[in-house]
C-alpha cells in the first residue's frame, strides 16, 4: 500500500536523521578549541570608524584590528574584575611620549608593521589624524572634544617621531588620543585606493582594513558574521591568546541565551536584564556586570514648556518617581540606584552620583499645591521604542505613580529611527532616555547634557548661565578650583532637577567558565586582545 | 508562444513602474530622519547637515527621484546604510537564503499536504479525514514564530537533536563554493558531504516550522477540490466502467483537482517568501525578510526600495510561471483566452 510505504520511509528517514553521527572532521574540533565564538545582536556596518554612520558594533572591529598611539591601563574594580583605568595612559604604537605645555611628542615603535608588511611611520600617523579631523561627522566631532581640530596641529618630525601641537591647554587632549577614533591607518594603501573625489579612500576603507592591529578580518559576511584571525606579527602589545574570534549575529535574545547555556557560544553581551539576573545564578556561566561609567537612565522634563518651567513641579515629579519599583521589576537589580542619597548635595568629584530624592507622594503633592497645580495637569511621556524592553515598563510605572499626584501622562512611543529627530526638535514635554559619555569626567557629561550650548543631549533645553560658567571652568581647571566648580554644577543639577536621575545601568556580559580576562572598556565593546579561553 | 510570453511580460511593466514610484514615495513619507539616525551619538546639527548632503537628502524630491531612476537603470539600487553594502549585492546573497528555506519548506509541506488532502477526500469521514482536519487547524493557528521558538527550545535546548540556531551553516563549517547560492545544491555539486549535512541540519527546524504553517491551506484546498471532483459525473462513469480505484483517483480525479491547488501553492510561496521574517529572526537566518525589516526600522531607504522592487518582480515572474503551469496541467486553459 502506498500510504504504508510512505509512512515507513519517512519514519526511517526520521530515525536516520536523529541517529546519524555528525560528520566531524578533526580540524573542526581543533578549530573549536582555539576559537572564541561571540554571539551578538547587531552587525557592524563598516570597517572604518571614520565612515558616515558607522555603528557601535563597527567600533569593536576597529578597536581590535587597528592600533592607536596610546591606550589605557587596567585596574581591578570593586568586584575584582578587570576595568580599564582612565587615569593611566599606556603605550600602544607609541613607546614613550613627552608632554609639554604646548605640545606632545610621541616616539613610535620601530619594528611595528601594518598587516601588509609596510612599516608604520609617523607619516601614516599624521595622515590618519588629518583624516579624522577632516572627514567630518562623528570622528571630527570626537577629536574636537579633545581640542584636536586641524591638520596643522599634527607634525611628522621624522619616521619615528610624531608631534601634536595644542591649540589650547585641554586636559582631555591626551585621553582623547586613546579613544577608538584616532586609529593609525596605512596611508600608502589608502592612497592607492583613493580617487579624486574621495581623497581619504572612504569608500574602500568601508569594506577593507588598512590596519596593523592585533587582529585581521579573515571573512566578513555583512549582517551575518565576522571572522577574526590573530595577527601573529603584532608588536604593539602582548600577543593575544585567542587565535580566532568568530562574531555571529543572532537576532533573537532567547537563542543567544540558549546558545550560552548549552555551551555552544562562548560569550555574549546584549541580553535582557531579566536573563542576566537569572544567568548570574547559573553554575555554568560567568556573568560580569560593570556599572557603565558616566551614564544614567533619566526622566527629562522640558524646562521651556509649562508646567515644567516651574522648578517646584519638577521637584514634585522627582519625589513621585517609583524608584525602587523600577530597580526591582524593570531592571531586576541589574543597575545602580541614583536616588535616596543622604541629602540633595554634591558627594565628590565623580559622576553619576546619588541625589536625595526618593519616592514620597505626600511631599510631591505638597510641592504640586505650592506650584499652583493642586489638581495636577495632563502631559505626555515619550520614549524610544528601539529600547522598549527597558523603556516600556519604566514609563508605565512612572505613569502610574504620577497619576497619584494628579499628573495624567499619556505614553507616546516613538520608533527608533525617529527618536533622534524628535530629540533635536526639543518639544517633547517629558521623556525617559539614557546617555553615557566615553570620557569619564563629570564636566564632560554636563557639557553634553546640561550646558546652554544646547547639544542634542540637553534634551530638557536647560539653560542656566551660572551652570555654564561652572562647567566651562571645570573643563580647563584642576585642583580645588576644579572641585569647587564640579560641586557647584552638581548642586544646581540636583536642586533645579531638569532631569531626574533614576539609575546607572550595568554593562553585563555572560561567558563560559573557561573564558577569562574580560576587561570593561568605556566604549562598551569587547576587547578580544585580553581574553583567554582555557 | 514567444509572442505570448512577451505580451504577458508587457502587461507586467506598468505594475513594476507603479511599484517603483510608490516605494520611492512611501519611504520618503516614513517618519524618521536617516541623517539624524546615522550621524551617530554625539552629532551636532552641522554634522547631521553634512551627512544629509552626503546622502543626497538635501535635494528636492523630484531631483532625488530622477537620481534614483538613473541608478536603477544602471542596475544600481544604492547602498544600505545599516550594513554599508550595495543593496544589489546584499539581495543577491540573501535572496538564495530565503528562497532555499522557502522552497524546502514548501516541498515538505506539499509532500505532506497533498497525500493527506487526497486521502482525506477519498476516505471522507474516517480517521485520516479527522487527522487532516486536526493538522490543518493546528497549522493555521500556530504562528510561525511560536512553532519556531518552541522547536528551537525543544529540539535544540532540551533534546539537542537539532544544531544551534545560528543561521545557514554551523559556525565552524565554511559555506560551500558559490554556484547557485543554495547551500544544499552547491555542497552537493561540489561533493562536500560535511557541508551538505550541516546545511541540511540547519535547514530542518526553520523549514519544518514554515511547512506546518503552509500545510494547512494546501491540504484543505486539495481535500475540497478532490471532493468536488470525486462527486462529479465523469468519475462515477469511470468507476462504473470498472477502472481501478488507483486510475480513477490519480489519473482522472487528481489531475482535474490540482488546478486550484497550484493557485494556492503560488500564493503560499509568494506569501512565505516575504513573510518569513519571523522565522528568519528566530533562527538567525540571513534572509531577505530580516534584511528588509531591519532597514525599515532604521529608515534605511535603499534596501526597502530594493526589497519591494525585487518582491514585485518575483511576484510577476511567479504569476507568469503559474499561468504556464496551468496550461501544461489542463489543456482546457488557454493562455490567449
Amino acid at each position: 500500500m502506498k500510504r504504508r510505504s510512505f509512512m515507513k520511509t519517512t519514519a526511517a528517514a526520521g530515525a536516520a536523521a536523529t541517529t546519524a553521527p555528525a560528520i566531524w572532521s578533526e580540524a573542526k574540533a581543533q578549530a573549536r578549541n582555539e576559537t572564541l565564538l561571540l554571539v551578538t545582536e547587531s552587525p557592524p556596518n563598516s570597517m572604518d570608524i571614520h565612515g558616515v554612520g558607522t555603528n557601535r558594533p563597527a567600533y569593536e572591529v576597529s578597536w581590535n584590528c587597528y592600533d592607536r598611539l596610546i591606550t589605557y591601563g587596567v585596574k581591578k574594580d570593586a568586584n575584582g574584575n578587570d576595568h580599564y583605568d582612565y587615569t593611566k595612559l599606556q603605550p600602544e604604537l607609541a613607546t614613550e611620549w613627552d608632554l609639554k605645555p604646548n605640545s606632545v611628542t610621541f616616539k613610535l615603535r620601530k619594528d611595528a608593521k601594518f598587516h601588509d608588511g609596510t612599516p608604520i611611520t609617523a607619516k601614516d600617523v599624521k595622515w590618519s589624524f588629518d583624516r579624522a579631523v577632516t572627514v567630518g561627522g562623528f570622528p571630527t566631532f570626537q577629536m574636537k572634544a579633545g581640542s584636536l581640530e586641524k591638520p596643522e596641529q599634527f607634525v611628522a618630525v621624522d619616521d619615528n617621531t610624531f608631534r601634536v601641537d595644542f591649540v589650547r591647554a585641554d586636559k582631555l587632549t591626551m585621553p582623547d588620543i586613546g579613544v577608538p577614533v584616532p586609529v593609525i591607518m596605512n596611508s600608502a594603501l589608502c592612497k592607492k585606493n583613493a580617487t579624486a573625489t574621495d581623497p581619504w579612500a572612504m569608500e574602500w576603507c568601508k569594506n577593507n582594513l588598512a590596519a596593523g592591529g592585533a587582529y585581521k578580518v579573515e571573512r566578513w559576511q555583512p549582517g551575518q558574521e565576522v571572522v577574526f584571525a590573530r595577527n601573529d606579527e603584532w608588536k604593539n602589545g602582548p600577543l593575544p591568546k585567542v587565535r580566532r574570534v568568530i562574531q555571529r549575529i543572532i537576532p533573537s535574545a532567547g537563542n543567544r541565551r540558549a546558545l550560552l547555556e548549552r555551551g555552544d557560544a562562548d560569550i555574549s553581551f546584549d541580553l535582557p536584564s531579566k536573563d542576566f539576573a537569572e544567568l548570574k545564578t547559573s553554575p555554568k556561566l560567568t556573568v560580569i556586570g560593570t556599572p557603565i561609567e558616566n551614564a544614567m537612565m533619566y526622566l527629562g522634563m522640558n524646562v521651556n514648556q509649562k508646567p515644567f518651567d516651574n522648578v517646584k513641579v519638577r521637584q514634585a515629579v522627582a519625589w513621585a518617581v517609583p524608584y525602587q519599583q523600577i530597580m526591582d521589576s524593570v531592571m531586576f537589580g541589574q543597575a545602580l540606584p541614583l536616588f535616596g542619597g543622604a541629602d540633595n548635595k554634591f558627594k565628590g568629584a565623580y559622576w553619576p552620583q546619588k541625589d536625595g530624592y526618593k519616592t514620597d507622594i505626600a511631599k510631591a503633592k505638597a510641592l504640586m499645591a505650592e506650584a499652583g497645580y493642586p489638581g495636577g495637569f495632563e502631559t505626555t511621556l515619550s520614549f524610544d521604542l528601539g529600547l522598549a524592553s527597558t523603556n516600556e515598563p519604566l514609563t508605565i510605572l512612572i505613569q502610574e505613580s504620577l497619576a497619584q499626584i494628579g499628573i495624567k501622562a499619556s505614553i507616546n512611543k516613538i520608533p527608533g529611527a525617529n527618536w533622534r529627530g524628535e530629540l533635536l526638535k526639543k518639544n517633547m514635554p517629558m521623556i525617559t532616555n539614557a546617555f553615557g559619555g566615553w570620557l569619564n569626567y563629570p564636566e564632560y557629561f554636563f557639557y553634553w547634557c546640561y550646558h546652554g550650548q544646547n547639544a542634542v543631549f540637553n534634551t530638557m533645553g536647560y539653560k542656566n548661565p551660572t551652570m555654564d560658567a561652572l562647567i566651562d571652568k571645570a573643563r580647563f581647571s584642576t585642583g580645588p578650583e576644579y572641585e569647587a566648580a564640579v560641586k557647584g554644577f552638581i548642586d544646581i543639577a540636583f536642586e533645579e532637577v531638569p532631569r531626574v536621575p533614576i539609575f546607572q545601568p550595568l554593562l553585563n556580559v555572560a561567558m563560559q567558565k573557561n573564558v577569562t580576562g574580560y576587561r570593561y572598556w568605556f566604549h562598551r565593546q569587547l576587547d578580544y586582545r585580553q581574553l583567554v579561553k582555557g | 508562444m514567444l509572442n505570448l510570453l512577451l505580451s504577458r511580460l508587457a502587461t507586467a511593466i506598468p505594475s513594476i513602474v507603479g511599484v517603483v514610484i510608490v516605494t520611492f514615495m512611501l519611504t520618503r513619507l516614513l517618519p524618521g530622519d536617516p541623517a539624524a539616525y546615522f550621524a551617530g551619538l554625539a552629532a551636532s546639527p552641522q554634522a547631521i547637515a553634512e551627512i544629509r548632503t552626503k546622502l543626497g537628502l538635501d535635494k528636492s524630491l523630484p531631483e532625488q527621484f530622477v537620481g534614483y531612476i538613473g541608478d536603477l537603470l544602471q542596475g544600481n539600487l544604492g547602498n544600505s546604510l545599516s550594513t554599508g553594502q550595495p543593496v544589489v549585492a546584499e539581495i543577491a546573497t540573501r535572496l538564495p537564503a530565503s528562497a532555499e528555506l522557502t522552497l524546502f519548506a514548501l516541498i515538505v509541506a506539499v509532500a505532506i499536504a497533498i497525500p493527506l488532502g487526497v486521502l482525506a477526500a477519498v476516505k471522507q469521514g474516517t480517521w485520516i479525514d479527522h487527522l487532516c482536519r486536526v493538522v490543518t487547524t493546528a497549522g493555521v493557528s500556530l504562528p510561525v514564530f511560536f512553532t519556531g521558538l518552541l522547536f528551537a527550545y525543544v529540539f535544540y535546548y532540551l533534546l539537542q537533536w537539532a544544531p544551534a540556531p545560528t543561521g545557514r551553516i554551523d559556525v565552524f563549517l565554511s559555506p560551500p563554493t558559490h554556484i547557485t547560492g543554495f547551500y544544499l545544491i552547491d555542497s552537493a555539486l561540489t561533493g562536500n558531504l560535511e557541508t551538505f549535512w550541516g546545511a541540511l541540519r540547519q535547514l530542518a527546524l526553520p523549514a519544518i516550522s514554515m511547512a506546518i504553517f503552509s500545510l494547512a491551506p494546501l491540504a484543505r484546498m486539495t481535500r475540497g477540490s478532490m471532493l468536488a471532483v470525486l462527486g462529479s459525473d465523469f468519475i462515477r462513469t469511470a468507476r462504473a466502467s470498472g477502472l481501478s480505484p488507483r486510475t480513477v483517483i490519480f489519473t482522472y480525479a487528481f489531475r482535474n483537482a490540482v488546478l486550484p491547488v497550484i493557485t494556492t501553492l503560488g500564493m503560499v510561496f509568494s506569501f512565505l517568501l516575504g513573510a518569513n521574517v519571523l522565522v528568519e529572526t528566530v533562527f538567525a537566518w540571513p534572509g531577505i525578510g530580516l534584511y528588509a525589516v531591519n532597514a525599515l526600522i532604521t529608515s534605511d531607504y535603499a534596501p526597502v526600495q530594493g526589497f519591494v522592487l525585487t518582491m514585485a518582480i518575483l511576484y510577476v515572474a511567479l504569476n507568469l510561471t503559474i499561468d504556464f503551469v496551468y496550461g501544461l496541467v489542463d489543456p482546457r486553459v488557454r493562455l490567449d483566452s
